[in-house]
């Protein structure tokens, strides 16, 4: 699978290297601006607030 | 091509350990980085109203562009047993985005100095973790409130850990939901233990004192050699 990605990136070592690196980047930033705050409602860590 | 599939499985298992590392960095860190700058972002917008005496909250239109600041802050908490100037915004309601900003206040419980239960909620772990060190204040400890117009000295009494659905403990005279209040008290609530929402640590104080303004920094600097 990352290999495919690899192999479909132009350019050479280098330049693959940066796409793959702004590829992460972006990942992480939409994780966390979207993915992880819809995600974490679900998750029993932090309720502080006492109610029926 | 069923070893091709498996490196695929693999490959897909490693992505999903790896988002799921990636959650709890998002969830341990950034959090508190987001919610410490919105936190110091509404004390500042405060402070401007309170300076400005128009007792208006930070809705106010004070001509400054409130974006992405969540209205409804209207006081700010000091403890000094969290350290030499913590300081948080305590806002309307306990929604998930309030406490993201700051202390929540509870929806009908009295407001700060009145006669009641002033009750107000914060985050332990995470979303700047007002509440952290909830379980380090110690019988006599002073919880200062300040709005545009007061300073509310309340003194702490003790705390109770209880079930999340132990509502009483907000009640306006704590643990006694149908009676009427004669004290004005103060409750603070988070989850217990840290890193767990299985039970609330409950604290609670009571009014000793009303204040000017102005007499903030002594009962402050007063509060922490004390």
């Amino acid at each position: 699978m990352y290999a495919a990605l690899w192999r479909a990136l132009p350019g050479p070592t280098w330049a693959k290297a940066l796409q793959a690196a702004v590829l992460l980047a972006v990942v992480v930033a939409v994780c966390f601006r979207w993915v992880f705050p819809v995600l974490e409602p679900l998750m029993p860590f932090a309720d502080v607030t006492v109610g029926p | 091509m069923a070893r091709r599939l498996l490196g695929v499985a693999g490959e897909l298992l490693v992505t999903l350990g790896a988002l799921l590392l990636l959650f709890v960095v998002w969830q341990l860190w950034w959090t508190d980085v987001v919610a410490n700058r919105q936190a110091a972002q509404v004390v500042e917008r405060l402070r401007e109203d309170f300076a400005d005496d128009t007792g208006s909250t930070a809705a106010g239109g004070d001509g400054v562009a409130p974006v992405g600041l969540p209205s409804g802050a209207f006081a700010l908490l000091h403890v000094p047993r969290f350290g030499d100037g913590w300081v948080r915004p305590v806002l309307d309601g306990t929604d998930r985005e309030v406490l993201a900003s700051g202390v929540g206040h509870y929806d009908g419980t009295a407001g700060p100095g009145e006669v009641g239960n002033f009750a107000v909620a914060g985050h332990r772990t995470t979303w700047g973790r007002p509440f952290h060190d909830i379980d380090r204040l110690r019988a006599g400890d002073r919880v200062l409130v300040e709005t545009a117009d007061h300073v509310y000295v309340y003194a702490v009494t003790g705390h109770e850990v209880v079930p999340p659905t132990e509502v009483d403990v907000v009640a306006a005279v704590p643990g006694d939901p149908g009676a009427a209040p004669e004290r004005a008290v103060l409750t603070m609530t988070s989850c217990h233990p840290r890193y767990s929402a299985a039970e609330r640590y409950v604290v609670h104080a009571e009014l000793l004192d009303t204040l000017d303004p102005a007499d903030l920094d002594p009962a402050l600097s007063a509060a922490t050699e004390g």
